[in-house]
């Protein structure tokens, strides 16, 4: 028996090994690509992967002369899931780039591994600001496509004193996303006039929001909106059923008024504005065409998540255009993708030399209307303002800003609640 | 801070507590009968939403919705307690397991056949709006909510009070063994019991669909609220379910007002306290 | 027992040289399965089922993530006191948790448990000065000993094999001893022991402590092994994994839990490289081991072979049956 079941052992481990070993071949460009494939996320996910897919099967699976080999691998939405895969991505599928993660705490375990195993890591949907900013120097593999929390906040709390928006009470989501979008909304909207009267911070896929929504200070004129998950949807309605909109005006992040959300949410949110660097509803060609081969394709109206992954492949291609199809090397690659200017569909991009994006930051506001020679009217995030070559520090000065703390949940202070 | 807005929180706390009565009734039945501790009961509840959803979507009926959806579930749970949990006996780690996986296997069906995106179920226009009662905003949704499980709650107390069905289940709560001795088929109880458990957690997720919207991982979001209310209330008591829901209704909703830093634990460290200095819950019974 | 020895020996020494992503998900079904064992010892053993048991591997995590991110402390030699410090965490911390749950028996000791993790997943995500709240710690690599890295992967599976085999021995000693003995005895029919003079309450009480001392132990390794800590770490999904590890593999057979991890991981892990469907499996898995192998696999095989007549396979030399594994219902201390 014992013999017996040593040699079954081996036999075994070897089979495993010979079926889970493969060859690299050098002419292609392997991305292993971390989604959260099942579990809640699950529709993210697949956003995202459809957002890269049609520009790949656009250009016929290559980054000029490259072949790109896609290997998608499930996270779960679990950080110590996205560690293990991306590892098996590195160290068995020989991916010489990562891209992915939605969560901040995925992008957060994922970028020590792209540097540890000093493969990039572009992240191509989280947003935590201090993943360009105070620990961009731990990353050094590390490059985001998408945005980063407070950067479409800092205009936005310009516009807002430029309109007429005078006391805000904010419900936001009570995770580092929601003090990052807050918290970078209160820092220009109180420098320019404007008082932030109320913070709350419901848990996170909270649904059900009257004891927060019944003690809004009533001589508010706006409530700032972020919620998560379950929220999205419920919030607005149950808002709007306690009178508290369209008395006061609606506004939020992008995120909640995104077109992940919209085409689920209701006249409750006709007029709600918000800010973000993309919004479907952006009347240029380069957006219309990718609007619409998108719905074509896949049935609905591209989210954030489409496009950001949607660029994050173009932008490859922009670099691979550069180098004739050839693999540059890591740091070679970043070097590149930093310098590179792109026309998206969400307009010109750029990056800073923190490796984060410098875009149009678009203020939407939610109207139901016909756009792109759609028979119906629908939900759409209408351009009203354009800020241009916003980056992530807005007009502050860089080593000033750093210097400052993170925004949190008691940062910036709220200086008129009492 | 008035009075009028103590009473706001009060309304508040026990209409979510109406929605908690639906889903924590049924799990407490299901446990005083059957001894089961049935990790699937927040899937119950979400797959009764989705299935709302999709009457609604075929036949555009909010009414229609709420009986098919309650009973289609009821129908789920049978067959699970018909084909599995019968042959699993009173251990209850095995219930665990087993209703675990089928929490599992339902999760994913539903992400299979509904898509991932958040949903909501919208009652008819009547019910979306809210009225001044006493200078109080009231939304008329969760007087209905709140009038819907008065409702069932009455019906299920007089079933069980005043009936002959109703008392032979209470027989087989408080003596299964007694209850077989004198001649009551404790399986065929058991069967309709967790039926019923099903049917009102179905039953709980299409009313809480306009409430709470309609997600995957709602399932698991909703069933330590579901066990909250079961613990306070004590396991196999109706009335128990009734004041744990209001109780969890109420501790859930003044927690999140009078302290939002530690909303986390106004929940759970009362219930540690609590089943702690008595571990069958408020009025539990062994 | 050879078999097992020699298998696992066969582990040890065949692992590095497969495939990287084996011997990665290795290492992390050799660290569950300290856990699994760990919980094995209360359930299999001792007959509590605990749904809380993620709480003790979250702590030694967390643990290990702070001293290490905000002190810089367990970065060399002194991981070694690092692991000390969280099985301590972990025994402490069952200490207390115990005093409240062993009130309640059965499907009530469940439910406190579960509540109890709850908790601590509440403070994992709130206190986020000190966790970093939903976006969890990065630690700052594995440690140094001297010329060995620990972040050379088949260097730190070397030093969790030894863990788990000197966790492996430690538990076996223990369930061999008097005081396991006693500890199935309470299994077996409390009330007897009772009877017999045993003090019921403090046995249990010891073992959920020591449970707890090697779920924290399993947790410091863990914290490593991904590099990261999360409130995740501290779910109802992570516990019942581990229930399930401990029955698929075998209640009370201790090297079930190493049978189970490995099942457990791979269907979460490799499997779900392959199809989208694997969840599918998982929770089919669930049900079906409830239904076909209620001895979970070591202690259907072990019947079989008792039931041919040859010797016992595996570690504890009295088999579990399925009747037997009565959890202790009702009761109130």
């Amino acid at each position: 028996m014992k013999a017996k079941s040593l040699c079954g052992l081996a036999v075994f481990a070897v089979a495993l090994a010979a079926l889970m070993a493969s060859r690299a071949d050098a002419d292609e460009l392997r991305i292993g690509f971390l989604m959260p494939v099942t579990g809640p996320l699950a529709q993210i996910a697949t956003d995202s992967i459809n957002g890269f897919k049609m520009y790949l099967d656009d250009h016929k699976g290559e980054f000029h002369g490259a072949t790109v080999k896609f290997i998608v691998e499930d996270t779960q939405a679990k950080p110590a899931t996205a560690v293990l895969k991306a590892e098996k991505l590195i160290k068995q599928d020989q991916v010489q780039m990562l891209v992915g993660g939605v969560l901040a705490s995925t992008g957060y375990a994922l970028a020590p591994v792209s540097t540890r195993e000093k493969v990039i890591y572009i992240a191509s949907i989280p947003a935590s600001d201090n993943l360009t900013q105070r620990d961009a120097d731990k990353y050094p593999y590390f490059a985001r496509t998408s945005w980063s929390s407070s950067q479409p906040s800092h205009p936005f709390g310009e516009w807002a004193c430029a309109n007429g928006i005078k006391k805000v009470v904010t419900i936001a989501a009570d995770y580092a996303f929601g003090y990052e979008v807050v918290g970078g909304f209160q820092r220009t909207f109180e420098e320019c006039g404007g008082q932030i009267v109320q913070k709350m911070w419901p848990p996170i896929n909270l649904a059900d929001y009257a004891p927060y929504i019944s003690t809004i200070k009533p001589d508010a004129d706006s409530v700032f909106i972020l919620p998560v998950g379950a929220g999205a949807l419920t919030l607005p309605r149950q808002l709007q059923v306690a009178g508290i909109i369209p008395k006061m005006h609606l506004i939020g992040s992008g995120t909640s008024f995104d077109e992940f959300v919209l085409p689920q949410l209701g006249d409750e949110v006709i007029g709600a504005v918000s800010p973000l660097h993309y919004s479907a509803a952006l009347e240029t060609p380069a957006n219309e065409a990718f609007v619409k081969e998108y719905r074509t394709k896949f049935g609905k109206v591209p989210s954030y998540f489409s496009e950001s992954n949607y660029t994050t492949a173009l932008m490859f291609d922009a670099v691979m255009s550069q180098t004739g199809g050839k693999w540059p090397g890591s740091k070679e690659l970043l070097d590149l993708l930093v310098k590179i200017e792109v026309d998206a569909p969400r307009g010109p991009v750029s990056f800073d030399d923190l490796r984060n994006p410098i875009q149009n930051i678009y203020i939407r506001k939610v109207e139901k209307k016909k756009i792109f020679g759609y028979a119906n009217d629908e939900l759409w995030n209408t351009v009203i303002k354009t800020y241009p070559n916003v980056s992530q520090f807005w007009k502050f000065d860089r080593a000033e800003s750093l210097k400052q703390p993170p925004y949190t949940r008691d940062y910036p202070p709220c200086k008129y609640c009492e | 801070m008035d009075a009028k807005f103590w009473l706001l929180q009060v309304f508040n706390g026990i209409s979510y507590g109406a929605l908690l009565f639906l889903l924590g009734s049924g799990l407490s039945l299901i446990f005083g009968v059957m001894r089961i501790v049935n990790l699937a009961h927040g899937s119950y509840f979400l797959l009764g939403s989705y299935v709302g959803l999709t009457v609604i979507w075929t036949t555009g009926s909010w009414l229609l919705a709420i009986p098919v959806a309650a009973l289609a579930i009821a129908v789920v749970g049978l067959l699970v307690e018909r084909v599995f949990l019968r042959a699993v006996g009173s251990d209850p780690l095995r219930q665990v397991l087993l209703t675990f996986g089928f929490a599992l296997l339902f999760q994913q069906a539903a992400l299979d056949i509904w898509g991932g995106n958040n949903l909501e179920i919208n009652p008819p226009a009547m019910l979306t709006r809210s009225v001044v009662v006493a200078g109080l905003h009231l939304p008329v949704y969760r007087i209905f909510m709140l009038a819907l499980a008065s409702a069932i709650g009455l019906a299920l107390w007089l079933g069980l009070d005043r009936t002959r069905a109703g008392a032979t289940v209470r027989a087989t709560v408080d003596d299964a063994q007694m209850a077989r001795g004198v001649g009551i088929d404790t399986s065929r109880v058991s069967m309709l019991i967790f039926a019923l458990g099903a049917l009102l957690a179905g039953l709980g997720g299409v009313i809480g669909g306009a409430f709470l919207g309609v997600y995957p991982g709602l399932d698991f979001d909703i069933l330590p609220l579901a066990f909250a209310v079961v613990i306070i209330g004590g396991m196999g008591s109706l009335g128990g379910a009734a004041i744990g829901a209001v109780v969890v209704g109420l501790v859930d909703n003044f927690g999140k007002v009078l302290f939002p830093q530690i909303s986390y634990f106004t929940l759970y460290a009362p219930l540690v306290l609590l089943l702690a200095a008595k571990p069958t819950g408020l009025f539990g019974r062994e | 027992m050879l078999t097992a020895l020699a298998l696992l020996l066969a582990v040890a020494v065949v692992t590095p040289h497969t495939t990287p992503f084996l011997l990665l998900l290795v290492t992390r079904i050799l660290i569950l399965a300290i856990l699994a064992m760990s919980l094995d010892l209360l359930l299999g053993f001792t007959g509590i089922a605990s749904l809380g048991h993620a709480a003790f591997l979250g702590l030694g995590a967390y643990l290990t993530a702070i001293l290490a991110v905000r002190y810089e402390f367990g970065l060399s030699w002194d991981f070694g006191l690092v692991i000390l410090f969280g099985s301590l965490l972990g025994a402490a911390t069952a200490a207390v948790f115990g005093l409240f749950a062993l009130r309640a028996s059965g499907v009530y000791f469940l439910m406190i448990t579960l509540a109890l993790s709850q908790c601590v997943w509440g403070l994992a995500y709130r206190w986020d000065a000190l966790t970093g709240g939903d976006n969890g710690l990065n630690l700052p690599g594995r440690p140094v000993l001297g010329p060995i890295q620990l972040g050379n992967d088949a260097a730190y599976f070397y030093v969790v094999f030894a863990f788990f085999a000197v966790s492996l021995l430690a538990l076996y000693v223990l369930v061999e001893s008097p005081f396991g003995k006693s500890l199935v005895g309470i299994r077996e029919h409390e009330v007897r022991m009772r009877i017999l003079g045993y003090n019921t309450w403090l046995h249990k009480y010891i073992a959920f402590i020591i449970s707890g001392a090697f779920g924290g132990l399993a947790g410091v390794l863990w914290a490593q092994v991904s590099g990261q800590v999360s409130p995740d770490n501290v779910t109802l999904t992570t516990s019942v994994d581990a229930l399930l590890m401990v029955v698929l593999g075998g209640p009370g057979t201790l090297l079930g839990g190493v049978l189970g991890a490995g099942i457990v991981l791979f269907l979460r892990e490799y499997l779900s490289t392959l199809v989208p469907w694997w969840q599918y499996v998982l929770g089919g898995m669930y049900v079906l081991t409830i239904f076909y192998l209620p001895d979970g696999v070591l202690g259907t095989l072990r019947q079989r072979r008792k039931a041919a007549g040859a010797p016992a396979v595996g570690l504890a030399p009295r088999p579990v049956r399925s009747e037997e594994l009565r959890i202790n219902e009702g009761g109130i201390e």
